[in-house]
């Protein structure tokens, strides 16, 4: 039976990655992939989810030798980390999931400039024990897919009418039939929300709204 | 010499900086292991990756140019060309298909260096008698929703090409319809096909200036050697 206390800080970490430090929203870290490829709800998903596995593996590791590093260079090192996971990752899904990676090819070189990995490495993974540092990880990820899709999904139906178009792409055939159109058919589509200011725009608002819905809940 | 010793020895040493030499050894070890690592995976997935980039090409070639149309392994027969008309500086693979030692197909794969966001690789395939079997587009970083409808995941236009030749239409029709020609442009989007209507009508241009040379064999490349 895990006790309350036990559980209690990984509860924390949760709710922090996906709401409270929300990387995107509140740390405003990694905004160049965000803005780059949020254009579609299935390829915010895809680099969402690269990302969440780059973090949770970067982390571990960075918290398994965080002792033993002098401090003067371990920035240095975080990146040299970061890089080889990156590039590891990259190699082996290639290999062996080639589907997956012709879909997520493009976004895995942008993981690397996504500060939000080496944010975490020196802001968490580095002061805690592994298992807490795989959690922060996994949180701060998620947290970070789950607004990447809401902006992705905002987008992708102001600019075309429709969303998951091409989920075919990440969940195989099965999923052709999942795309839905929810805007009249003879909507023209908003071109501008697909276009990078659309991207802005957009996570202006999603800002916007989680800092009203903060503001409601502390009155 | 084992790790105790070393360990003293290293004590022993009188250094100025002993914590910046250690932090530079450490960082020195930790380079070596991580590029270690991309390079022994690299080496691990190297042929596979290789294997599957080449199966993905012959995909894509078959889809334009099918099994029955020729019989030699046309991945194999290769000749590299380089044209300004084929869009680059460098020289790009031409892939030969021969039915009964004839020529009968040419797979070209031209670069559209004028799209939206930069160069536009296709693949072309051509029959011996100069009609286009087909185009695709190999990549593309044209912006989405706007410029890759050329891609024929997203939509048919590429499938247009099939059956034209230089003539048909006349070199005057070879334009989007912006430019008085008979190709579709897209909303939004006309400076995207506008580069693959020109890299597809150049590549047709060098097919019939150089046919020979196109289906020339290893053999016949050495006849020709001064």
């Amino acid at each position: 039976m895990i006790s309350r206390e036990t559980l209690a800080p990984y509860i924390k970490i949760a709710c922090d990655g996906l709401w409270h430090n929300n990387q995107a929203l509140v740390a405003l870290l990694g905004l160049c992939p965000l803005l780059a490829v949020s254009n579609t709800a299935i390829n915010s998903l895809g680099l969402g989810l690269a990302t969440t596995v780059t973090l949770v593996i970067s982390n571990g590791l960075v918290s398994v030798i965080r002792e033993h590093i002098p401090s003067e260079v371990r920035l240095p090192i975080f990146v040299l980390v970061i890089a080889s996971i990156v590039t590891v990752i990259e190699l082996l899904m290639n290999a062996y999931f080639h589907g997956l990676f012709t879909v997520l090819g493009i976004f895995i070189p942008l993981i690397v400039t996504n500060c939000a990995i080496i944010g975490r490495a020196e802001a968490f993974a580095s002061r805690h024990p592994p298992a807490r540092a795989i959690a922060d990880g996994l949180f701060m990820g998620l947290g970070f897919t789950l607004a990447l899709v809401v902006l992705g999904s905002l987008r992708e139906i102001i600019g075309t009418g429709s969303v998951l178009s091409h989920a075919e792409l990440l969940f195989g055939d099965g999923a052709r039939t999942w795309q839905m159109t929810l805007m009249p058919e003879d909507y023209q589509g908003f071109l501008l929300a697909i276009l990078p200011p659309g991207a802005f725009i957009g996570l202006g608002l999603i800002i916007a709204l989680k800092n009203l819905v903060d503001g409601w809940q502390k009155s | 010499m084992n790790w105790q010793t070393l360990h003293t020895y290293w004590q022993k040493l009188d250094l100025p900086n002993r914590p910046i030499l250690a932090a530079c050894i450490i960082l020195g070890m930790f380079t070596l292991a991580g590029t270690g690592s991309v390079g022994v995976v690299h080496f691990l997935t190297e042929n596979r990756i290789a294997h599957i980039e080449r199966e993905t090409l012959m995909e894509a070639i078959t889809t334009l140019a099918p099994p029955h149309l020729f019989d030699n392994d046309l991945l194999a027969d290769v000749v590299w060309i380089k044209s300004p008309l084929l869009g680059s500086d460098s020289a790009q693979p031409v892939y030969r298909g021969r039915l009964g030692g004839q020529p009968a197909i040419a797979v070209f794969s031209p670069v559209a260096p004028d799209g939206y966001n930069g160069a536009i690789r296709l693949l072309v395939a051509i029959h011996a008698d100069g009609r286009l079997a087909g185009v695709r587009v190999l990549a593309h970083k044209e912006t989405p929703g706007l410029g890759d409808p050329i891609d024929s995941s997203r939509s048919d236009w590429i499938k247009q090409f099939a059956g034209l030749s230089l003539d048909h239409p006349a070199a005057s029709r070879w334009r989007v319809r912006k430019d008085g020609g008979d190709f579709d442009q897209f909303t939004g989007a006309t400076i995207t096909p506008r580069a693959v209507v020109k890299a597809v009508h150049q590549t047709l241009q060098y097919f019939a200036e150089e046919r020979s040379r196109v289906f020339m064999t290893a053999q016949s490349q050495e006849d020709n050697q001064p």
